[in-house]
């Protein structure tokens, strides 16, 4: 028996997918750190084919056969909220969310983050080269945000970005999620006690009023859902940001054309989403025996849908490995795709221009102060993205 | 062609609405909400690939 590829593997660039299982398009079988064999789909096609019927394949977390991309995957089977649900329950959750994520109450919120944006540049101006700008910018965008929705005091921040950051990272153990997810568990079932007494006017606030008081939602339930909002809310777009930032000095004509032609900015965000596929893979399971590109999928079996590969499908997007500001191509499977795919998008979307845009405009001479070799890269197997990212100007 | 939403299966991802705001909106609920129906004729692909990027499969095209 040949030996088959791992999933994941590392990337050696932090924005080119790992090259592992490039060839084994568009499904074929890898083997995760257990030793499991699940199909790995790495075509656009068939990914799409995949996220779009959750009857078939399910993303039921708490199931057994949910595969487990990484050990800190097992801690997860105790946390039950609508990523991990398939419909009707998912579906039930995810609407109580909805008006909050509209794109006319994302746009509202733009002069907030680009006055967020404007003050840490002014910090970071204040301060000199060098800055890393992971903590001092790509980090405090997307955190602030979503404790401000959410109405999370952002003075704790340190505490739930450390924990967060255990719940996302490849290489986290088991004990260590676990224990970071029990600890983020306690702190907002406190926050949400102390609501319920003394109540604020953030998202939690008005599922606290509309559906915890009216048994819509147990404390408990609500709890899972405020630990998916902001875990899922921070992380991604912080690496997003820091990963967008290296992304665009590395082409250096396209941050050219971008900066020549302002009006670019939202394809330029798109594209980046696409090449950088920062959540690299989502994980399924078979539910029935099914066909998927020619191969029988069977009742039980896992799956995961690289989304770095099916983003660099030829078949899909012409020249995929080119990064292109105006290719205005927005059929990517960055954000997922079917019922999950990711309720804060828009939101993402906002804080990427706004963040990028201004950071290009106000430092024009921006540059990387460290080798791009030498840039610290996140873990195979969880959101990916960069450490640090050290820059001069 | 008719654009028709079905707002039973919306998600509310918003893409409809990124797409061509002026044909879309979302409610207070957050679901899709169709301000003008009408496809003119020729302008069939593009809503096709408009209504192809509804992640939730809402929106459809009918004679
Ligand atoms: C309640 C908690 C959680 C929330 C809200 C959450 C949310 C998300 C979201 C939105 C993403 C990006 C999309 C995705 O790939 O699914 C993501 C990525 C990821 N999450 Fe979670 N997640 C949670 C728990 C976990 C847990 C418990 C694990 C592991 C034990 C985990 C592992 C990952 C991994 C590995 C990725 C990136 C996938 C990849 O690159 O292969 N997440 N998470
Ligand atoms: C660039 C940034 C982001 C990326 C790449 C990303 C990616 C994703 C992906 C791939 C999924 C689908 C997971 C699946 O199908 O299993 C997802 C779901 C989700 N994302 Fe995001 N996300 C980002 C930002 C955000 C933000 C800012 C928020 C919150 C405010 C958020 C909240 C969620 C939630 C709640 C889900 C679960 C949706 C559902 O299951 O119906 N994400 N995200
Ligand atoms: S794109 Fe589809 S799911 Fe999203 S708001 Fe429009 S109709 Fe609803």
């Amino acid at each position: 028996m040949s030996v088959l590829p791992e999933y994941p593997q590392a990337r050696s660039c932090p924005f080119h997918p790992a090259s592992g299982y490039a060839d084994y398009a568009p499904v074929s079988k890898v083997r995760l750190y257990n030793g499991r064999e699940v199909w790995a789909v790495t075509g656009h096609a068939e990914a799409r084919q995949v996220l779009l019927d959750p009857a078939t394949y399910s993303s039921d977390r708490v199931h057994p056969h949910y595969p487990a991309l990484a050990p800190r995957f097992e801690s997860a089977r105790k946390v039950r909220n609508f990523i991990g649900m398939d419909p009707p329950e998912h579906t039930a959750q995810r609407r109580m969310l909805l008006s909050s994520f509209t794109v006319k109450r994302t746009n509202a919120l733009r002069p907030r983050i680009q006055t967020l944006v404007d003050g840490l540049l002014d910090e970071i101006e204040a301060k000199g080269p060098v800055a890393d700008l992971v903590p001092d910018f790509a980090l405090p965008v997307p955190s602030i945000v979503i404790c401000e929705l959410l109405g999370v005091p952002y003075a704790d921040h340190a505490f739930f970005e450390h924990q967060s950051r255990r719940v996302v990272t490849g290489s986290t153990t088991l004990e260590e999620s676990a224990d970071a997810f029990a600890q983020l568990k306690a702190y907002l079932d406190e926050l949400i006690q102390r609501k319920q007494r003394e109540p604020g006017d953030g998202l939690l606030d008005t599922l606290i009023a509309e559906q915890v008081a009216t048994g819509g939602l147990t404390r408990a339930e609500l709890v899972d859902i405020a630990l998916l909002l902001l875990v899922a809310g921070h992380e991604t777009t912080a690496s997003a940001i820091a990963l967008g930032v290296v992304t665009l000095l590395e082409h250096p004509h396209q941050l050219a054309a971008l900066r020549s032609d302002p009006r670019l900015l939202p394809t330029a965000v798109e594209e980046l989403l696409r090449f950088m596929a920062i959540a690299d893979g989502i994980a399924r399971f078979a539910t029935a025996d099914a066909d998927l590109a020619g191969h029988r999928v069977r009742a039980g079996d896992g799956v995961v849908v690289v989304i770095a590969t099916a983003n660099r499908d030829g078949e899909a997007f012409p020249s995929p490995a080119a990064f292109a500001v105006d290719r205005g191509a927005r059929h990517h499977v960055s954000f997922g795709h079917g019922v999950h795919q990711c309720i804060g998008q828009n939101l993402a979307r906002a804080e990427m221009e706004i963040a990028l845009g201004t950071l290009f405009r106000r430092l024009p001479g921006l540059r990387l102060a460290r080798d791009l070799a030498d840039l610290p890269i996140k873990e195979a197997g969880g959101v990916q993205g960069v450490w640090e990212l050290p820059v001069t100007w | 062609m008719r654009i028709s939403a079905d707002q039973g299966r919306c998600l509310g991802a918003g893409q409809c609405v990124l797409s061509a705001p002026d044909r879309f909106d979302q409610s207070e609920l957050g679901l899709v909400e169709v301000l003008d129906p009408e496809v003119p004729e020729g302008d069939e692909q593009r809503f096709r690939d408009i209504l192809d990027l509804c992640p939730s499969q809402a929106l459809s095209l009918e004679a």
